[in-house]
């Protein structure tokens, strides 16, 4: 088989981020770091490039036998992950200026991480599947320790990638079981060679999703989030906290529909527990959470929780819930950290929630937004992230899952408490000194978040459709 | 039926025994007088005599120092590692001679033909770094574990462009076996058409990494004696002293042997007409061999050392890119000009 | 007994007994230096199913060059491993537990073991007269040139991150700057001063 290039068209998008991050290293490299400003600009045009190409691309395609596979689902899946990373991309930009920390490698590896998520969601098999993870998460454990001589940054990197190595031997070892009792790697042919569940394939899916759940930070693989989230600086949590949670979802999603889609009650039971206890301990354990940073990475484990409930239905619609969800999670997500990146002082950055108080008083516009997304992530109608929830459970119930769908709207429930406590204290607390005016690009991008937020019931229909769409080109 | 398997089996072995002592003896009679030959050039280029009192011209002088270190009292300090301080010569010996196993010295004169000849000396001598580097930290002592890190630092940093500088000839050639390579150097060009002539730059980096990979003047960092006594050997004396010598010069015969296989046609004539193709290849093949033992030794005698950030300056940002681009550009003009041999 | 099997028992013993070895000796270089032993001895056992290009490629790559660094790393190191082994005998209940785990999920899943349809006619070895290193070519940069090129982009990442999180430019520090060094003439580096006697410059 020789490939000609004109053949690598529906690859346009991975080849132009692969492309470009090498350039920029190039540019990088060369000019030395006063060409900082510009290797960013072009890593945004990059990313907003690979944008552009991904929604003119070809709507179907396969390519490298069966590795590389684009779709509908892919398509949607990459479309937010690209939002994502150019989003936190366009914020940290002058966060990282102000605080000295900022190189030209940290947009180029942002690029490769971003380029690792594409091929991550496009997998096909399951070499690819570990490639894509593996260029994902290498770039992400350097960007955790971005500012070296910081303890704590220094230590959220190590302790993500000593467990982000465990979690890939996890996923190794199942990957390879699977391969040992299917004779494939790939997942067509996964799926036709595993009809009858037997013991060797069941231990490589435990394996394969205790791999995938770690990347997803769902419980009992969770304990990494909350130290990276809080140590890593804040544009690179909320990297963290985007794009790649929308790449692990979309291939644990994809690997699930497409190559186990016969042994489905087999893997139902995992993710339903897993569902439940990410849901539970988001809810429980953000209670006593003062750090902002630390918070939100409770709240993803609890938001990946909900996102799972989908994924545990098992239907067409569960995987609609899912794709609908990660798109607001990612909004609300991207909405919430330029907050946070705002939340400075003469004296520098503050992150405990605490700072915000009387917020309405001193920045009023901000404060709304910021009560939107709160409201939001807790699920109040007739908001975002309620419309989010409301389909996943209806998944859910649909699938007779009714236990899950109860546990699920107590724990949110639970989670609005502390969600709400932030709107308190903005809204009903003495004010606190004013932070420093919000730069323009935090700015656009809460504007964007918080308007989608509260607009979005009243038009839903082209996301709903989309990930419809999305979801039917896995079935 | 079994006897005779037995008896084939045993036959197979006696014959691979003897014709690796054959290789051996002939080996290390050549090594004694490679390492007087080194020692007479060294001298000449400085206007002395060098080693004349020990037979006639010297001739003996390798065998006596043989004698003497045998002969006198292995030290091993107080605080060294005893199992590896005494383990590292031999392993340096061994391998040094076990790279000798797939070098043709003539058509069809080798002791084990196989597929991946090149690529075996490659893992031989990158494991040659490990008597290095267990000596140094098995002395335990400062100079030899300096040593042993400049020394280590320096063969791994000089394997990486050598073995680009082989991926060209591989490519070249089609093969990795070292026969193979050998005879596609066989056209009715003669000395024109040996590699060193299309693959003049990889030559030169191959001639300037095989002095680096065997710590040869001017790289020889590890036992810069100004600087570190004598380097990794700093605690040994008699036999395990004269094992790394032996070691050293042997693994120099075979990067001698190496350039010449690669780059000069092993045991080819240089031209392929009648009186120079009657002289066996074996002649061809020792005076080829000799020839570039003369400029290692020339080299060792007339180049000042260099310093150890200039010495890794050179093989990371010079010869890595250069042989790294080599390897592209032999390539592609091999694609496109439909040159390339046909892997077989 | 064949040759060929005398010599897999000899691999395969070694291997099996340097592999203890690693995890038994208590100064941490001789476990580095049984591991190398432990990678020849597989490189071994390589050459007699008829890897012989995997077989080399595992000495280049990994005793040639990872390892060596792996030695670096442990003899530069001051690891006590008797204070290292002072929580041992806390944890071994945990391990020895997980090990168990592990070693009843190993026994099941052998235990159950069956080709899955097709896997036997997918193992097909190359063409007879085909040599490993053109074999594993033939298909490295065609069927699997997208791992291949993934693959490359992974060990990139990796590159840049020990460089991004180690490199550091240390402020007077005189560094040699060759292009400078070649690019001086002799009318920029001498000045030849006519210096009238008695006056002093």
């Amino acid at each position: 088989m020789t490939l000609s290039l004109a053949a690598l068209g529906p690859a346009l998008p991975e080849l132009l981020l692969a492309l470009s991050a090498l350039a920029l290293l190039m540019l990088g490299a060369f000019a030395g770091p006063k060409s900082t400003d510009t290797v960013n600009g072009l890593a945004l045009a990059a990313l907003f490039g690979a944008l552009v190409l991904v929604l003119i691309g070809p709507a179907e395609a396969t390519l490298f036998n069966g590795a590389f596979q684009v779709d509908a689902f892919g398509r949607f899946m990459k479309v937010l992950a690209l939002i994502g990373a150019g989003g936190t991309l366009a914020m940290s930009v002058d966060w990282l200026k102000i605080e000295k920390q900022d190189r030209f490698e940290y947009p180029v590896l942002v690029l490769l991480s971003t380029l690792g998520m594409m091929v991550l969601i496009s997998a096909g098999d399951l070499i690819a599947l570990y490639m894509g993870l593996e260029m994902m998460s290498l770039a992400l454990y350097v960007i955790a320790a971005n500012n070296r001589d910081s303890v704590r940054s220094t230590e959220a990197g190590l302790k993500y990638f000593v467990l982000g190595a465990l979690s890939s031997g996890m996923l190794l070892y199942g990957a390879s079981l699977i391969y040992g009792f299917t004779g494939s790697v790939n997942f067509a042919q996964i799926a036709q060679a595993a009809r009858e569940p037997s013991l060797g394939l069941i231990f490589g899916i435990v394996f394969t999703f205790a791999g995938l759940c770690f990347k997803v930070s769902a419980v009992p693989f969770h304990m990494w989030t909350p130290d990276v989230y809080e140590g890593a600086p804040a544009p690179v949590t909320a990297f963290f906290a985007s794009a790649p949670k929308v790449a692990a979802m979309a291939v644990f999603v994809r690997f699930a529909m497409e190559a186990l889609p016969n042994v489905a009650h087999q893997w139902q039971q995992i993710i339903v527990f897993v569902s439940i206890a990410s849901m539970a301990l988001g809810s429980f354990a953000a209670i006593g959470q003062r750090n902002f940073k630390r918070l939100m990475a409770y709240s993803s484990i609890g938001h990946m929780g909900f996102a799972l409930v989908g994924l545990a239905a098992g239907t067409q619609q569960g995987v609609q819930g899912v794709l609908v969800y990660m798109a607001v999670y990612l909004v609300m997500t991207l909405g919430t950290f330029a907050c946070i990146l705002s939340m400075r002082r003469k004296d520098g950055m503050v992150e405990s929630y605490d700072e915000l108080a009387g917020l309405a008083r001193t920045s009023p516009v901000k404060a709304f937004m910021l009560a939107v997304l709160m409201f939001s992530l807790a699920g109040i109608p007739p908001l975002a992230g309620f419309l989010a929830k409301y389909y996943v459970f209806l998944a859910a119930i649909e699938a007779g899952l009714y236990t899950l769908a109860v546990i699920g709207v107590l724990t949110s429930v639970v989670g609005a408490f502390y969600y709400l406590r932030i709107v308190k204290i903005m809204y009903f607390d003495e004010p606190a000194a004013a932070f420093e005016p919000m730069r323009s690009e935090p700015r656009v991008v809460l504007a964007i978040s918080g308007t989608f937020t509260l607009l979005f019931f009243v038009y839903p229909a082209p996301l709903i459709a989309a990930a419809a769409a999305a979801a039917r080109a896995l079935f | 039926m079994t006897e005779t398997t037995w008896f084939d089996t045993l036959i197979q072995v006696l014959i691979i025994v003897a014709q690796s002592l054959a290789l051996l003896v002939g080996l290390l009679i050549i090594v004694a007088y490679v390492l007087l030959a080194d020692r007479k050039i060294w001298a000449a280029v400085q206007l002395r005599r060098g080693p004349n009192v020990v037979g006639p011209f010297g001739l003996f002088q390798s065998f006596a120092d043989l004698i003497k270190f045998v002969l006198k009292e292995p030290v091993i300090p107080d605080g060294a590692n005893k199992g590896v301080f005494l383990l590292a010569p031999f392993v340096t010996c061994l391998l040094a001679l076990a790279a000798w196993a797939v070098v043709p010295i003539d058509a069809g004169w080798v002791v084990a033909d196989i597929n991946v000849g090149v690529l075996y000396i490659f893992a031989i001598s990158s494991l040659g770094v490990y008597g290095t580097i267990m000596a140094g930290w098995a002395s335990n002592s400062k100079y030899p574990f300096l040593s042993a890190l400049r020394a280590a630092a320096q063969m791994v940093s000089y394997e990486v462009s050598i073995g680009f500088v082989i991926v060209t000839v591989l490519l070249c050639a089609g093969s990795l076996n070292l026969s193979a390579i050998v005879e596609a150097q066989n056209t009715s060009w003669g000395i024109l058409g040996w590699y060193w002539l299309p693959l003049f730059p990889m030559f030169v980096i191959f001639f300037i990494s095989a002095l680096a990979e065997t710590n040869r003047p001017p790289f020889d960092l590890g036992e810069a004696e100004s600087e570190l006594v004598a380097g990794f050997m700093v605690e040994y004396g008699s036999t395990p002293y004269m094992m790394f010598m032996l070691g050293e010069y042997v693994a120099i015969m075979t990067m001698c042997a190496l350039t010449a296989i690669l780059f000069m046609g092993g045991w080819l004539p240089p031209v392929p007409i009648a009186p120079f193709t009657w002289v066996p290849g074996i002649v061809w093949f020792l005076l080829k061999v000799l020839l570039v033992f003369f400029m290692f030794a020339m080299v060792k005698a007339m180049v000042p050392r260099y310093r150890y950030d200039q010495l890794m300056r050179l093989g990371w940002k010079v010869f890595l890119p250069i042989s790294l681009a080599m390897v592209v550009i032999v390539a592609s003009v091999l694609h496109f000009t439909g040159l390339a041999a046909a892997g077989g | 007994m064949s040759l060929a099997a005398l010599f897999f028992y000899l691999f395969a013993g070694v291997a099996v007994a340097s592999a203890f070895m690693v995890i038994a000796s208590r100064n941490p270089v001789h476990s580095v230096l049984f591991l190398i032993l432990t990678f020849v001895n597989a490189s071994g056992l390589f050459i007699l199913i008829g890897a012989e290009y995997i077989a080399m490629l595992l000495i280049v790559v990994y005793v040639g060059a990872v390892a060596v660094l792996f030695l670096f790393v442990v003899m530069m190191l001051d690891v006590d491993f008797v204070e290292l082994r002072q929580g041992f005998l806390q944890y071994l209940p945990v391990g020895v537990l997980i090990g168990m785990v592990f070693l009843a999920e190993l026994v099941l899943v052998v235990g159950s073991w069956t080709f899955g349809a097709g896997v036997t006619g997918a193992v097909t070895s190359a063409a007879p007269g085909v040599s490993n290193a053109v074999a594993i070519g033939r298909v490295l940069y065609t069927d699997y040139v997208y791992f291949f090129q993934a693959a490359g982009f992974i060990l990139l990442v990796a590159m840049i991150g020990a460089i991004v999180l180690t490199l550091r430019h240390k402020e007077n520090v005189k560094r040699q700057s060759i292009p400078v060094q070649n690019a001086r003439t002799k009318a920029m580096a001498i000045d030849v001063v006519k210096v009238p006697s008695g006056k002093g410059l």
